[in-house]
């Protein structure tokens, strides 16, 4: 277990993230259902917490996950919040379709 | 020395309240005037300039006649070489003159309360005046003349703000604006003086550049220019020819108003800064000629349109202009001290003739014509008898304040030049006509309004008479400061002031004096034609009747007289109406045509894009992350390949 | 036998992604992403960050998810209710997330990452070397994110709260 440093080059874990960043856009776009929307940006998130640990690894220096932390933090505001509103949002229109929220324009 | 140094740091705490009462009852009816009762702030206004008089005359106790005080506040200006302190001079002049303003001031004060009692801005008149007050002191207390230029700009600030008191009426808008306007001529004079002197001198100090000018050759261009700015400064603020029409029209003013500072302080200032100046002023002869022709001109010019007005105050405002001229001519013989002592004298009887001619219009309910008065003397006694004297005085009738005055000046122009010593003469006998012909129309005869008016005529309120009889006094016995020498007595006022014009003395060409049997012919000359003329007046006025024709009857010079000259009307046409035409020009082609179009086509094509641009909001946000990710998309881009 | 894993489960990851994307139910895209958050926590315990894996999953798994699950229940969000997107927008997005791909791949390419020498300390992860710059370099920031986290949950709870009428 120790060699995985040696074992797996560090542009394996950039192409990784960047591939599960990418699915999350996708999820983006792809869907309209905003809860589901939610969690392709939870994806997101994940994929450069993955980032910043394979290069706190890679250098030996645990400040990079000392970011993650925070960025966790962050999340779980963002989530709480987000749900927060989802609820609200459904009690009023009875969807959680983005396209029926669109009356925030001129 | 060690003691002086301990007399003078005693004197720096009345010398610094002097400028700062004022400045503190300002900003106390500024601030918080609405709060106070309306009897409240009238008496704080007058108590402070009360303190200041005070604080002068400690000044004027401890401070003999040949020493004088520098204090410098504090370093205001700084750079290069050139060092600006805020700071005052206090010197025999500079005492005389606070001696004058904060004297007269507090009695124009006390006036005031009763005079303004039912006007609605009762409490803002109080805080331009202690305003006015506040910036007059600046302007004779200065160490520099930046200092002077700050009072000089503050007391007509406080004019324009006091012309214009009663701002509903539009014409009485118009004279504000008229003066403020006028005065900016002179003051741009002044200012480009200062330039010159900083820019050659260094300096704007008033010893520094009286040294530095000594060492120039007399009358080089550079003294002559900065000089003759400098009294183009004086002739906008003290009213001479061609800059002294705005002082008439400043009579819309409430009455003590023009007594405190059209007629008594703040016009005189412009005497004040070239005496302050004497040295720099006695280096240019020319500018001294100069200015002995203005004064000569003005004393006369103004005069002629005294003797047809009808308006009492107008008539006083002419003959303050006429005095004024007196003064400049007085200073333009180099005889600074005599200048001086008639600024002195004057500010005693115009004050009260002022004052006297706003008790008239109050007993008459706010009438200023004298077509329509007459008779009054039974009615008004105090007015009646101090404005008496006072117009006494300002004829040179003998023994009185202005005779001494006036004559000293006289002599002055005898020993010079006799051609100006007549014109000065007729200038004077002008002078007592029109003032009597005021006297006769106004307190002698039959009243001439209507009988509702008849029935209200009414003595003014103690506040009023104090000062009236107070001022009284003074301008009766006023001449008694300046003796002259055939008395047998030193001549008190010019011994007082002879450490400010000694200075000068070595520059000005000397003139043979006049013997003293001449000179008393001199006297008994001008105080015999003034009693003649007097005479003259009522037999004209009182005997026969004589009343003033309308303008409309009036022929041939009469006319012109009347319509002063129309110099009004000259002005109009020469710089009023091509600057109107100049203005309406630009308005078409440059504000219009370029700058507008400028605007609006900015504005225009800022809410088109908007317009055009808004369309892309379309509220779907599946769209907004798509625009999103192109975007991101194309940042990568640029900063991949270019 | 590390590469493999990390194959392994980077293949389970990209696949259990994907099923997020395109699950027609919500519930089993909310199911997909657990899988997902799970091999990404075995992707930590392989990068030396086996504190942070267990965090990961008490926080993501543990707590974010079921928070989820729980709204999408509470919602009672099926397939039947899904709104559906036209294939032109479908076909679209996912030709922009893979044009985003190719350009973030470049860009990376592009750029000049430095050669790191491997470390020899593989004790980073552990919670006292974690915990030591939590509490020393980075405490400010920690105290701060406590305030941001009361502020969230105040704010959901009045979000969600219902509105007196």
């Amino acid at each position: 277990m120790e060699n995985t440093l040696q074992a797996v080059p560090q542009n394996w874990y950039l192409v990784l993230s960047t591939l599960l960043f990418c699915i999350g856009i996708m999820g983006v776009l792809f869907r309209r259902n905003a809860i589901i929307i939610l969690m392709c940006i939870e994806l997101m998130l994940n994929s450069v917490n993955l980032l910043l640990v394979s290069f706190s690894a890679y250098s030996g220096n645990s400040d990079g996950q000392v970011f993650v932390f925070f960025i966790m933090v962050v999340a779980a505001a963002e989530v709480a919040v987000g749900l927060a509103l989802m609820m609200s949002i459904y009690r009023n229109a009875a969807s959680t379709d983005i396209n029926v929220l669109n009356k925030l324009k001129w | 020395m060690n003691d002086n140094m301990i007399q003078d740091t005693l004197l720096v705490t009345p010398a610094l309240l002097v400028s700062l009462l004022p400045l503190i009852g300002f900003l106390i009816n500024g601030l918080f005037g609405k709060f106070l009762p309306k009897s409240v702030t009238g008496w704080i206004a007058a108590l402070a300039i009360l303190g200041s008089f005070i604080c002068s005359v400690t000044l004027f106790n401890g401070l003999n006649s040949t020493s004088s005080l520098n204090i410098d506040i504090f370093n205001w200006i700084a750079f290069s070489n050139i060092n600006i302190t805020f700071g005052f001079l206090i010197d025999p002049l500079t005492i005389t003159m606070l001696l004058v303003v904060t004297g007269i001031g507090f009695l124009i004060h006390l006036y005031s309360i009763g005079y303004m009692h039912d006007d609605e801005g009762y409490t803002r008149f109080f805080t331009y005046l202690n305003l006015f007050i506040f910036f007059m002191l600046l302007l004779v207390m200065g160490n520099n003349y930046l200092v002077m230029f700050i009072g000089w700009e503050g007391v007509g600030l406080c004019s324009y703000l006091l012309i214009g008191f009663w701002f509903k009426n539009e014409s009485y808008n118009n004279a504000a604006k008229k003066a403020f306007v006028m005065n900016r001529v002179g003051d741009l004079g002044f200012l480009l003086g200062m330039f010159f002197m900083l820019f050659y001198f260094g300096s704007i100090d008033y010893s520094t550049v009286a040294n530095q000018a000594q060492t120039l050759a007399p009358n080089s261009a550079l003294l002559i220019t900065i000089t003759m700015l400098l009294f183009v400064g004086a002739m906008g603020k003290s009213a001479q020819l061609p800059l002294f029409t705005w002082l008439p029209d400043a009579m819309a003013g409430p009455t003590p108003v023009s007594a405190l500072i059209h007629a008594a302080t703040m016009v005189t200032a412009g005497i004040y800064m070239i005496v302050r100046s004497n040295i720099l002023f006695s280096l240019a002869p020319t500018t001294l000629t100069f200015i002995l022709i203005v004064g000569v001109a003005t004393s006369v010019f103004a005069a002629v349109i005294g003797l047809l007005q009808n308006d009492i105050k107008k008539v006083l405002a002419y003959s303050t202009v006429s005095q004024l001229g007196l003064m400049f001519a007085a200073l333009g013989l180099g005889a600074f001290s005599s200048g001086m002592f008639h600024v002195v004298t004057h500010a005693f009887f115009k004050a009260l003739l002022f004052l006297g001619a706003g008790s008239v219009i109050h007993a008459l309910h706010g009438e200023q014509d004298i077509r329509k008065m007459g008779g009054l003397g039974k009615y008004i006694k105090v007015t009646y008898i101090t404005f008496l004297l006072a117009s006494l005085a300002i004829s040179g009738f003998p023994f009185l304040s202005g005779f001494f005055s006036k004559d000293e000046i006289l002599a002055h122009a005898f020993e010079q030049n006799k051609t100006i010593w007549v014109i000065l003469s007729i200038s004077s006998f002008i002078t007592a006509f029109y003032m009597f012909r005021l006297v006769f129309l106004t307190f002698f005869g039959n009243f001439r309004g209507t009988e509702e008016t008849k029935k209200h005529i009414h003595e003014s309120p103690i506040t009023m008479t104090l000062p009236l009889i107070v001022l009284c006094i003074l301008a009766v016995v006023g001449g008694l400061l300046g003796l002259p020498e055939v008395f047998h007595v030193q001549h008190v006022f010019s011994t007082y002031l002879s450490s400010v014009t000694e200075g000068s003395a070595q520059y000005l060409v000397h003139h043979e004096k006049v013997s003293h049997a001449t000179e008393i012919a001199l006297m008994s000359f001008a105080g015999i034609g003034a009693i003649v003329v007097i005479l003259f007046a009522y037999n004209k006025y009182v005997k026969q009747n004589a009343l003033p024709a309308d303008e409309v009857e009036l022929t041939g010079l009469n006319k012109v007289i009347s319509n002063k000259f129309y110099v009004d009307e000259i002005y109009e046409t020469v710089f009023v109406k091509p600057i109107t035409v100049l203005s309406d020009l630009f308005l078409v082609l440059v504000d219009k045509l370029i700058i507008d179009l400028a605007v609006n086509a900015t504005a225009w094509i800022v809410a088109t894009t908007g317009k055009t641009m808004r369309l892309l909001q379309t509220g779907n946000t599946g769209f907004y992350v798509f625009a999103m990710i192109i975007g991101m998309m194309v940042l990568l881009i640029i900063r991949l390949f270019i | 036998m590390s590469l493999y894993l990390f194959l392994t489960l980077a293949i389970l990851t990209i696949i259990s992604a994907l099923a997020v994307v395109f699950s027609k139910n919500p519930m089993y895209s909310v199911l997909w992403l657990i899988v997902c958050f799970f091999t990404i926590a075995g992707h930590y315990v392989l990068l030396n960050a086996q504190f942070l894996a267990i965090v990961h999953l008490i926080v993501y798994a543990g707590a974010i998810m079921v928070l989820f699950l729980f709204v999408v229940m509470l919602l009672n969000l099926n397939a039947d209710t899904e709104p559906h997107k036209s294939n032109l927008s479908k076909i679209a997005s996912a030709i922009a997330a893979g044009l985003f791909f190719v350009v973030l791949i470049a860009s990376i390419r592009a750029t000049a990452l430095g050669e790191f020498n491997l470390p020899n300390k593989t004790n980073i992860g552990f919670v006292e070397e974690v915990g030591k710059k939590l509490f020393t370099d980075f405490l400010l920031p920690f105290e701060i994110s406590s305030v941001l986290f009361l502020s969230a949950m105040i704010g959901s709870v009045l979000l969600a709260k219902k509105e007196k009428k």
